[in-house]
């Protein structure tokens, strides 16, 4: 009797040190993961933070071996992309959300559409800015900023329509119901009701979606390419923070590897920025 | 029978809004049924103009295009398995790191973590996928491959570099930029993405399953072991399937890091190119020919393997939402 | 029997001649079926839903008596693999007809649900939401509407402060007085109650069945429920249905005092169910 006690004390102590060893280890996972995130912020911080100053604001790239210079159209040419890139791609990824998740049920290429979405989310950004090129500045013979906003909105689509199509389905059905039971056409159901109520959930999808696209770069190199001066024209060559950070981390020049450092710490505060805001709205309609 | 006079006329007045209303709802439904149609059209589009652009490297070097390691833009000869060699290995480096520290993660925050602390990590983490792809890729090339260099690359090469057969593996110049410092910084890249997933599978199975082998006396690890890991199985492969999906066509965090030669060396330390890579270095400079064509044909193939691995992760994802009875 | 307590005979007799007089049905239900993909829910119904009178359907849960509701307006008609067939005439149209107009039919045949469904809007909005699908106001003539309708649901005092609060800041027995109202305010025929008070306290629930007794001067209503002294209370006519069939319909003074059916007697007794 007291033999076999043992040995079973003996077999839950083995069992328990695998226990602990295996839990170890996943602690130290855990630990890996939030140091390397800390050790990036910290980085960027230390030296983003170093080359910050005012010209940054005011002041266009610097040519190469100039010094000084500042972010200024690079900083302007981002917002003109991502904006045009929002104001585009959140009425279609609105509406194709809309349609998948309030005609899906009875349509036949909502499951297609799904999928190819999911697929889409994830596909590789640089062959978006291919086929850009090859739809766009191919044609036009010349890079612009309207080819930049273009790849960023064909980003930027799925992210909203995956979204806003999950958000909806959270709306129960009896509201809909009760639009409908009042006679009101689906448009009018879908827009001013369920939409509405599913309001702040959609929000959060645009922020997430501009929080993508603001930090895309690999599209953007063969679309909007780059411009060293001050310029509002979409149609022409634009500069963007995230091809400058690009060219100028991987030159020789001191001032301009400082300049990326600065334009990287100003692209990650903005990301991560629109991530906490993409929480806090989403947070506060689940309180509601 | 009952119809009332006014009944009679608010329903002629009812008629024509109904008719409105109609044609209304048809124009919405076109509508956002064409919003939905552009993401079909996009990959449609994209499949189209990639085999287009490509067609002339194609019928110049044929099949053979995808199996020679033959890249001479002053000779006009390309092959692109150079790139997609690199592809291919800096991808399963980062998979082979990034797969156990992400199940640690999961596993950390769905079954160990208390539960107060459970919301800012699992928020860290998404930061962690949230920074973008340029800012690990500056990472990379002036804090991590100097360190790693310095560090680890002459560690490794004095121990695992030892070995037979592997040995030459971990051999050469610890230059600190290269094929393993690719890896790395993707793995790094993709652990986030990969862990987030895994977490939401786990969260998927059913208390009762865990309580009660936690009621036969089962340890924590044995309930992962024997009861998560195997009910979330299709969700956790899926899972790391999207992670290999992303690091296929990441570009920017492995452009800083790969060191761009276009070469294929043995040793992991040497630098070398991935597809991603070769087409942000070059392709802003390419003439249009056989060198534009070329780059258009591995895009091609970054495409069609990455749209692959990606809709095989779904497939498998899609298995584990039907086992939760919902979609999402 | 307690129920029978409830009730005033002597006044609701004077009603009984008029009310099966055939010439004053609001809806006639003919043959109908009723299929969830393979599933048989409704069997053969058919009966007469008397104008403005109050009809209640009640029955154990998953007798049918809600889907029976739902074809009355059309309502299955949101969801694919459900299909009625018969017929149910309204009007002298049969509304199951495929050339029925939906949204039309349901501005005529208003419904107010288990849950309230208050709109993301402002109550004032709530109201007008309906109203302006049909029919164009002026600003006087809608704050007059809407006034007249929140009044007909005896909401109105309470409301009248802050008709551009969020409709979800009401409690829910306001909130379902609000959702009447906004069926009321589009001057429909026939109002469909679907349980409207189950998820209610009892002071609402009091509210509502004074509301629905006020309500059928000038409208005949249909209201299921799952509580019997519900149905005794506020209705004169009563379905009682049990898996899918009609078992026993007749004036609900006569139902509740002597049911001609022993499952119905079972039922009302609450032998079962």
């Amino acid at each position: 009797m007291s033999d076999a006690l043992t040995l079973k004390k003996a077999i839950l102590a083995n069992r328990k040190r695998t226990n602990n060893f295996a839990l170890a280890l996943c602690m130290v996972a855990m630990m890996i993961g939030m140091f390397f995130l800390l050790w990036i912020l910290s980085i960027l911080f230390i030296k983003g933070f170093s080359s910050v100053n005012w010209a940054m604001f005011t002041a266009s790239t610097p040519a190469a071996g100039t010094a000084g210079g500042g972010l200024q159209n690079a900083i302007v040419g981002s917002l003109l992309m991502v904006g045009s890139c929002t104001l585009i791609s959140t009425p279609i990824g609105v509406l194709a959300g809309i349609y998948l998740s309030e005609y899906g049920n009875k349509s036949r290429i909502a499951p297609i559409t799904r999928f190819v979405t999911d697929i889409m989310l994830s596909a590789p950004s640089i062959v978006i800015g291919l086929f850009v090129y090859a739809l766009v500045v191919a044609q036009a013979q010349h890079f612009s900023g309207w080819a930049g906003s273009m790849a960023l909105t064909l980003i930027a689509i799925p992210v909203v329509v995956r979204t806003t199509e999950n958000m909806l389905q959270l709306v129960p059905g009896s509201l809909r119901e009760a639009g409908y039971a009042l006679g009101a056409p689906k448009w009018k159901v879908s827009l001013m009701i369920v939409l509405r109520a599913a309001k702040s959930g959609v929000m959060t999808g645009v922020l997430l979606a501009l929080a993508r696209v603001s930090g895309e770069t690999a599209p953007l190199l063969f679309t909007a390419l780059n411009n060293q001066f001050y310029s509002m024209n979409m149609n022409a060559p634009i500069a963007n923070l995230p091809v400058v950070i690009f060219q100028f981390a991987m030159s020789p020049y001191d001032n301009w590897v400082g300049l990326a450092w600065a334009g990287a710490l100003l692209i990650t505060l903005g990301v991560l920025s629109l991530n906490i805001l993409a929480r806090v709205f989403f947070r506060d309609k689940n309180k509601g | 029978m009952i119809a009332s006079s006014s009944s009679q006329k608010s329903s002629i007045r009812n008629d024509k809004t109904s008719k409105v209303q109609r044609i209304q709802d048809g124009a919405f439904l076109v509508v956002s049924q064409l919003s939905a149609l552009v993401v079909l059209i996009v990959l449609l589009g994209i499949i189209i103009s990639l085999i287009i652009n490509a067609l002339p490297a194609l019928k110049e070097f044929g099949v053979g295009f995808f199996f020679s390691a033959d890249w001479d833009v002053n000779k006009q000869k390309f092959g692109g398995l150079i790139s997609i060699y690199g592809t291919l290995v800096s991808s399963f480096i980062a998979l082979i790191i990034a797969t156990p520290l992400s199940f640690g993660i999961a596993l950390f925050l769905t079954e160990i973590c208390p539960i107060r602390l459970r919301r800012p990590l699992g928020i860290a983490v998404e930061l962690l996928a949230a920074v973008p792809s340029i800012i690990y890729g500056m990472f990379g090339l002036f804090v991590f491959a100097p360190f790693f260099a310095e560090h680890i690359e002459p560690a490794l090469s004095s121990t695992l570099g030892k070995l037979p057969y592997i040995g030459v593996l971990f051999s050469g110049a610890p230059n600190g930029i290269g094929m393993l410092c690719a890896g790395l910084i993707l793995a790094l890249m993709i652990l986030p993405f990969i862990a987030a997933v895994m977490r939401d599978v786990f969260d998927i199975v059913p208390p009762v399953l865990k309580e009660s082998a936690y009621g036969l006396g089962c340890t924590t690890w044995e309930v992962a072991r024997h009861i998560i890991l195997p009910y979330t199985k299709a969700g956790v492969v899926g899972g790391i399937m999207l992670g290999l999906g992303r690091a296929l066509g990441e570009t920017m965090a492995v452009t800083f890091v790969i060191g761009n030669a276009q070469r294929i060396l043995p040793s992991l330390f040497a630098p070398g190119s991935s597809i991603a890579s070769t087409l942000a270095n070059q392709f802003g400079e390419a003439e249009p020919g056989l060198h534009f064509s070329s780059l258009f044909a591995l895009g091609l193939a970054l495409f069609v393997i990455t749209v692959t691995i990606l809709s095989l992760a779904k497939l498998m994802l899609k298995q584990m939402e039907k086992k939760q009875g919902t979609k999402s | 029997m307690a129920i029978k307590l409830d009730i005033k005979t002597d006044e609701k007799s004077n009603f009984t001649a008029s009310r099966l007089n055939s010439s004053t049905n609001a809806l006639e239900i003919r043959d109908l079926n009723f299929y969830y993909g393979g599933y048989h829910a409704l069997k053969n119904i058919s009966f007469d839903i008397a104008h403005r009178q109050v009809t209640a359907f009640i029955g154990p849960s998953g007798c049918g008596k809600s889907t029976l509701l739902r074809t009355l307006n059309r309502m299955y008609d949101l969801y694919p693999n459900q299909v009625a067939t018969g017929e149910i005439n309204f009007h002298g149209e049969n509304i199951l007809n495929p050339k029925q107009d939906l949204n039309l039919l349901r501005s005529r045949i208003g419904m107010v649900f288990q849950k309230p469904t208050p709109f993301p809007m402002s109550i004032y909005e709530n109201i007008a939401f309906g109203v302006r699908l049909y029919e164009k106001l002026s600003k006087a003539e809608m704050d007059d509407r809407v006034e007249w309708a929140l009044s007909k649901a005896a909401i109105w005092t309470e409301v009248k402060d802050k008709l551009n609060q969020s409709g979800l800041s009401l409690s829910g027995g306001q909130q379902q007085r609000l959702c009447i109202a906004r069926v009321i305010a589009n001057k429909p025929d026939i109002l469909l109650l679907d349980e409207p008070t189950s998820a209610l306290d009892p002071i609402s629930t009091g509210k509502i069945e004074e509301l629905i007794h006020h309500l059928k001067e000038e409208y005949t209503i249909a209201i299921v429920t799952h509580n019997m002294q519900q149905a005794a209370r506020c209705s004169d006519f009563t379905a009682y249905m049990y898996l899918g069939e009609l078992i026993e319909f007749g004036i609900t003074d006569e139902i509740f005092i002597k049911p001609q059916r022993k499952e119905t007697e079972d039922y009302i007794t609450g032998r079962f169910g």
